[in-house]
């Protein structure tokens, strides 16, 4: 059943771990911008004369450098220019005479995608941080229970991201331009995700409104129980509505798509 | 086999004049036109035969297959292959079909032709032996071997079409459609793209639909041809029927030279001869004003 999806899985990830430049070039610029971040983060707390905010900075940092170590599995903006293509040149004649859902191979191909690009760039991040000299140090979890939470949540968020950006993907068959609903989708979905700041460091209202978005269970979520931020009780919850969204999103999406299909247009004769 | 019953399909093509001033204006008021792409197509197939599906660019040629092969849905009409409907059981459907697209690459861009011929096995779900059997034939009978571990982007076009057309092939379906397998082409290869077709229909009893401009693909291949003009079936019949009604001017000749043709040996034989078969179908597509 799950057989020729993995085999989709297989040969995209093999296919993106031959990028080695591209990973080493994306190191460099992740380590580049964990400073920025982390700077500016310190020089907000060095200020703050309010009352203590609710993440220490040790929280934030940690959350730093996971995000910037995990920044293929949580970016919306990531993109596969061949399936753009596949939908905008016509190429999708081809896909469509496989015996198999469309959404579950490209599914597959999103999700070898960012694995590969994440394989290549979390160890060294991760390595490096754990030994930086204080503040910018990146601190263990409190507990193992923490860890494993955070593991799962992680992993689970990674299915989620796919199944929204799979939307993008969708939305292309009627736009025929994958820009619009790239720019759309990162720009809001990544704010609200906490990818900018850290949810809790939203005021109250936005707070309110990224709670009932999913988006944050992609990248906020898993870091913060990472952090202890979030309890390992509230954690254990977590992962339930993560899975719920997980659900809805590919539900709709699968819909969204067999009507797409429906409708297709093979473009370019 | 197939029987393709009614078909019809139209597109919305938006369309402005040229300029700026018109341009500004699309962006408020978009001018589209139908266009029917197929106007009430119907013909049956039957199991074995290679059939040549020709017409002049934009006839619906290639909608045709598409629609046959479950991609594109029509506005009305109905089709039967094999007891599916091509657009609405899709997936149990394609396990039974191989298409080639000739303008189009199945095959992974960066990566050797092997491995995309083993994504396909995983994806059509082939048996191990099987696999291996089908891709010894079709190695040989292609000439695959020095191709199989080559980067696909570092193929020529010819060889880039062989692997193609084995990569249809893997999954032995028992119908197959040729969307123009020859375009581009050298004569070398496209003697080769023939031979094959043709042993595969003769030995494994393949059934094969193909669309192409290239005359000399049909006369060497198929029997019956279905010429198809402005969404409208306009002829279905023989070779030798479209011969008589229009090439009747050298009758005997033209039958020694359809014979020749046919084994796809003598590609000078009706360059000398008095009416080809291509300045036939240039006949039909005036009489029809295409």
């Amino acid at each position: 059943m799950i057989k020729p999806y993995y085999a989709v899985l297989r040969l995209r990830l093999s296919n993106g771990l031959q990028y080695r430049a591209a990973a080493y070039a994306g190191i460099g610029t992740q380590f580049f911008f964990g400073f920025i971040f982390i700077m500016v983060f310190e020089a907000f707390y060095a200020q703050t004369s309010a009352a203590a905010p609710q993440m220490s900075l040790s929280e934030v940092v940690a959350y730093c450098w996971l995000k910037q170590a995990f920044l293929a599995f949580i970016v919306l903006w990531l993109r596969d220019n061949e399936l753009f293509q596949l939908i905008t040149s016509g190429n999708i004649a081809y896909e469509l005479c496989r015996p198999s859902g469309i959404y579950g191979l490209w599914y597959a191909k999103l999700l070898a995608q960012r694995l590969s690009s994440a394989l290549l760039r979390c160890l060294p991040i991760l390595l490096v941080s754990f030994f930086l000299p204080q503040p910018y140090r990146l601190e263990l979890p409190p507990d193992f229970a923490a860890f494993l939470l955070f593991v799962c949540s992680l992993i689970i968020g990674l299915f989620l991201i796919v199944a929204i950006s799979m939307l993008i993907y969708i939305s292309v068959f009627i736009t025929m331009s994958p820009a619009g609903s790239l720019l759309m989708f990162s720009v809001f979905g990544e704010f609200f995700a906490g990818m900018i700041i850290p949810v809790p460091l939203m005021p109250d209202w936005m707070q309110r409104i990224v709670y009932a978005l999913p988006f944050h269970w992609t990248v906020d979520f898993p870091f913060r129980v990472y952090t202890g931020n979030i309890s390992t009780l509230d954690a254990r919850a977590g992962l339930l509505f993560q899975l719920l969204w997980l659900a809805a999103l590919i539900f709709i999406g699968k819909i969204a798509m067999n009507k797409a299909l429906r409708r297709v247009v093979v473009q370019g004769g | 086999m197939i029987e393709v019953n009614g078909i019809s399909k139209s597109f919305l093509v938006s369309k402005r004049p040229p300029g700026l001033a018109h341009a500004v204006k699309s962006l408020f008021r978009r001018e589209y036109t139908v266009v029917e792409a197929l106007q009430n197509i119907s013909f049956t197939i039957g199991s074995g035969e290679i059939v040549g599906y020709i017409g002049p660019n934009g006839a619906g040629k290639s909608t045709t297959i598409k629609t046959m092969s479950g991609i594109l849905v029509p506005d009305s009409g109905t089709c039967s292959i094999m007891g599916y409907t091509p657009w609405k059981d899709r997936v149990s459907y394609v396990k039974n079909i191989g298409v080639v697209f000739g303008q189009r690459s199945q095959l992974w861009w960066d990566v050797p032709v092997l491995d995309s011929f083993e994504l396909l096995r995983d994806i059509y779900r082939i048996p191990p032996l099987e696999y291996r059997s089908t891709l010894a034939l079709l190695v040989e009978t292609l000439d695959l071997q020095a191709l199989l571990h080559t980067p696909v982007r570092q193929l020529s076009l010819g060889q880039r079409m062989r692997c193609e057309i084995a990569a249809s092939l893997l999954h032995s379906p028992s119908l197959l459609f040729l969307d123009e397998p020859t375009i581009g082409l050298d004569a070398v290869s496209k003697i080769a793209v023939r031979q094959f077709i043709k042993t595969i229909n003769e030995e494994k009893g393949v059934t094969v639909i193909l669309t192409t401009h290239d005359m000399n693909d049909i006369e060497a291949l198929a029997s019956r041809l279905l010429l198809i003009g402005k969404g409208k079936l306009l002829y279905d019949g023989t070779v030798q029927g479209l011969r008589s009604r229009y090439g009747s001017k050298s009758g005997a000749a033209e039958a020694s030279q359809l014979q020749q043709a046919s084994a796809s040996t003598s590609e000078q034989g009706h360059s000398t001869g008095s009416l080809s078969i291509e300045d036939i179908v240039v006949q039909m597509y005036k009489e029809y004003a295409l």
